[in-house]
């Protein structure tokens, strides 16, 4: 165990709705740069565990820390104001905006003061074509509107904003289940971009083998519960598989 | 008008760079964004030339485009108002009677001597309060803007009814009256101040954060929700703006009429929408600009001006100008 501090730590979180214990104590972490990945069978708690995370619910016990120290949001924008940054299956994207507004939205860059702030629009496009060359990224015009983009370019899009707001997590809800082989590999390509510049990437996938070929950190769920903590190195599908259908206890 | 053509971009911005001007202007053409964005401006010129052309004499008058000018000027003001709240895919249809709620509260400060620039205020904060009405339940309440807006309509005609008594008031004011009738370089004076508003209106949708963020809600207020935008803030605040400019306009037509009507002029609702549709909003939200209502709204006033100038019956021109708005939105379809 290194000494540093885990980028994101859940402590026996908790989460029922109404009599459905939805999350029965869960606990994990996340290390910065590196992919930690949480897997599990449909109902296992992975969403309502990162919707905890990211803010949308609040946990009814337990505590979360980011970088060791134990921190309390209410709303996504106070998580987002710790450094986390979530990337939903809808992506959040405005169609009919372009993708430097998009980048931006809710984060404008503006001059001025008072109520007489208007928008540094130059100043949004070169820190935009910035944020989507730091991660290499090509999209052939940020003036296009995002209704143009391929579905690679649209994750790649809201996976560069998510990461680009100096966020230390980024959640990914299944980044690459829309796309195409050759998009997949890009989106994959990216995420160890993002994982190498030392952000904390949490994957929630159904694909072991991706799971296995990205993430460093597997966490398998099951019925609310974290069922294993393992090292990526030292597990295999099988076992993987194993775990989420309740085969075999990795708390044994 | 610059700003429209810059909007447009679209079409052949993905392979932009080895596109030569005529690959470029023929992709343009081909993209119905494109339309939706330019179609008003051809249809404009297309009424000029053709009354042009049939009634040079009567139509191509100084005297006659200046009428155009002094009538639109209303229409274009609550086309305004009207835009904000369908691109944020709602609409507004008490914009008729919110002017008129406003004219009776301007005109009633008149009656009691107050001075002119605190009737303008009294009709435009009057206007600002409905709008803030029909916000608040829209939003808030989450209730359908156009059963919201409808039920408006008929309370705020009520209202004007009730607080005016049913009786016209009459407004004499000589500021009011230069307003009225004034020009500098043959534009009328009430032209001066739509366009005023417009120019506003279009800094605020396409160079503050407010702007952009009225985009987002209309084009998909999940997303603008999950970025953290306050969808309620911004649908009270399009609701808000057209009202205060239905109010404000209330100013406008007093001036014209020497009198504050506590009768409804249902067409000017009408010709708000019309003027949306044929400026190329989508109804759908989420894409628009502010000066294509704005030529809208001039093409509308010009259309039926010249069906007048040569003569066609009134009647004809409600069916003309019917005709107009749902063609236009059959041509230009830029619906998702």
């Amino acid at each position: 165990m290194t000494t540093k501090p885990y980028a994101i730590e859940c402590v026996n979180i908790k989460k029922a709705f109404g009599s459905v214990d939805a999350l029965k104590g869960v606990s994990m972490f996340a290390k910065p740069g590196e992919v930690t990945a949480i897997i599990g069978d449909n109902g296992a708690g992975k969403s309502t565990l990162i919707k905890c995370i990211s803010g949308v619910y609040n946990s009814d016990e337990g505590e979360i820390k980011i970088n060791g120290e134990v921190v309390e949001f209410v709303n996504p924008e106070e998580s987002r104001s710790f450094g986390i940054e979530t990337v939903y299956q809808t992506l959040s994207l405005i169609e009919d905006l372009s993708i430097w507004q998009n980048l931006f939205l809710n984060r404008e860059i503006t001059k001025g003061f008072g109520p007489f702030k208007i928008l540094n629009k130059s100043k949004m496009k070169e820190e935009a074509t910035k944020m989507l060359k730091n991660l290499d990224v090509y999209i052939p015009s940020i003036k296009s509107r995002t209704r143009r983009l391929s579905g690679g370019q649209r994750q790649a899009v809201a996976i560069c904003r998510a990461a680009g707001w100096g966020s230390s997590v980024v959640i990914m809800d299944e980044p690459t289940a829309a796309l195409g082989v050759r998009e997949t590999a890009k989106v994959e390509d990216l995420i160890k971009r993002m994982k190498a510049q030392g952000l904390a990437i949490l994957l929630i996938s159904h694909n072991f083998d991706q799971v296995l070929r990205l993430s460093d950190q597997i966490w398998v769920m099951r019925q609310g519960d974290v069922m294993a903590g393992l090292r990526s190195k030292d597990t295999s599908g099988d076992e993987l598989v194993a775990l989420i259908t309740g085969a075999k206890s990795g708390k044994g | 008008m610059k700003k429209i053509s810059k909007k447009s971009t679209a079409p052949s911005s993905e392979g932009a760079v080895d596109l030569n001007f005529l690959g470029r202007v023929r992709s343009k053409i081909q993209d119905p964004f494109f339309w939706s964005d330019w179609l008003v401006v051809v249809a404009f010129v297309f009424v000029i030339a053709f009354f042009g052309a049939i009634a040079p004499a009567e139509f191509l008058t100084l005297w006659n485009l200046n009428n155009i000018l002094v009538a639109a000027s209303i229409p274009a003001i609550i086309a305004v108002g009207q835009t904000f709240t369908v691109l944020t895919a709602g609409i507004d249809l008490s914009v008729s009677s919110t002017m008129t709620f406003g004219a009776v509260t301007f005109g009633l400060a008149f009656t009691n001597g107050w001075p002119l620039w605190q009737c303008v205020l009294i009709g435009t904060i009057a206007g600002t309060f409905v709008g803030l009405l029909n916000g608040l339940i829209i939003a808030k309440r989450k209730i359908n803007d156009f059963i919201v807006t409808l039920g408006m309509l008929s309370v705020a005609s009520g209202a004007a009814l009730v607080l005016s008594d049913g009786k016209p008031r009459q407004v004499i004011s000589e500021s009011l009256a230069t307003l009225a009738i004034g020009d500098k370089a043959n534009i009328p004076y009430l032209m001066m101040v739509a366009f005023v508003i417009v120019v506003v209106a279009h800094f605020v949708l396409f160079h503050t954060r407010f702007g952009t963020h009225v985009f987002a809600v209309g084009g998909d207020p999940e997303s603008a929700r999950a970025m953290g935008i306050s969808v309620v803030k911004i649908k009270v605040a399009v609701y808000v703006i057209s009202g205060a400019l239905a109010g404000f306009a209330a100013t406008l037509a007093i001036s014209r009429i020497g009198s504050a009507e506590p009768a409804a002029n249902t067409s000017i609702l009408l010709n708000s929408v019309a003027a949306v549709v044929l400026g190329g909003v989508s109804l759908f939200g989420g894409r628009g600009t502010i000066f294509g209502p704005f030529i809208a709204a001039l093409l509308l006033q010009s259309l039926s001006n010249g069906l007048t100038v040569i003569g066609v019956a009134a009647y004809y021109q409600y069916l003309s100008i019917g005709l107009v708005v749902i063609l236009s939105a059959a041509l230009v379809r830029t619906d998702k």
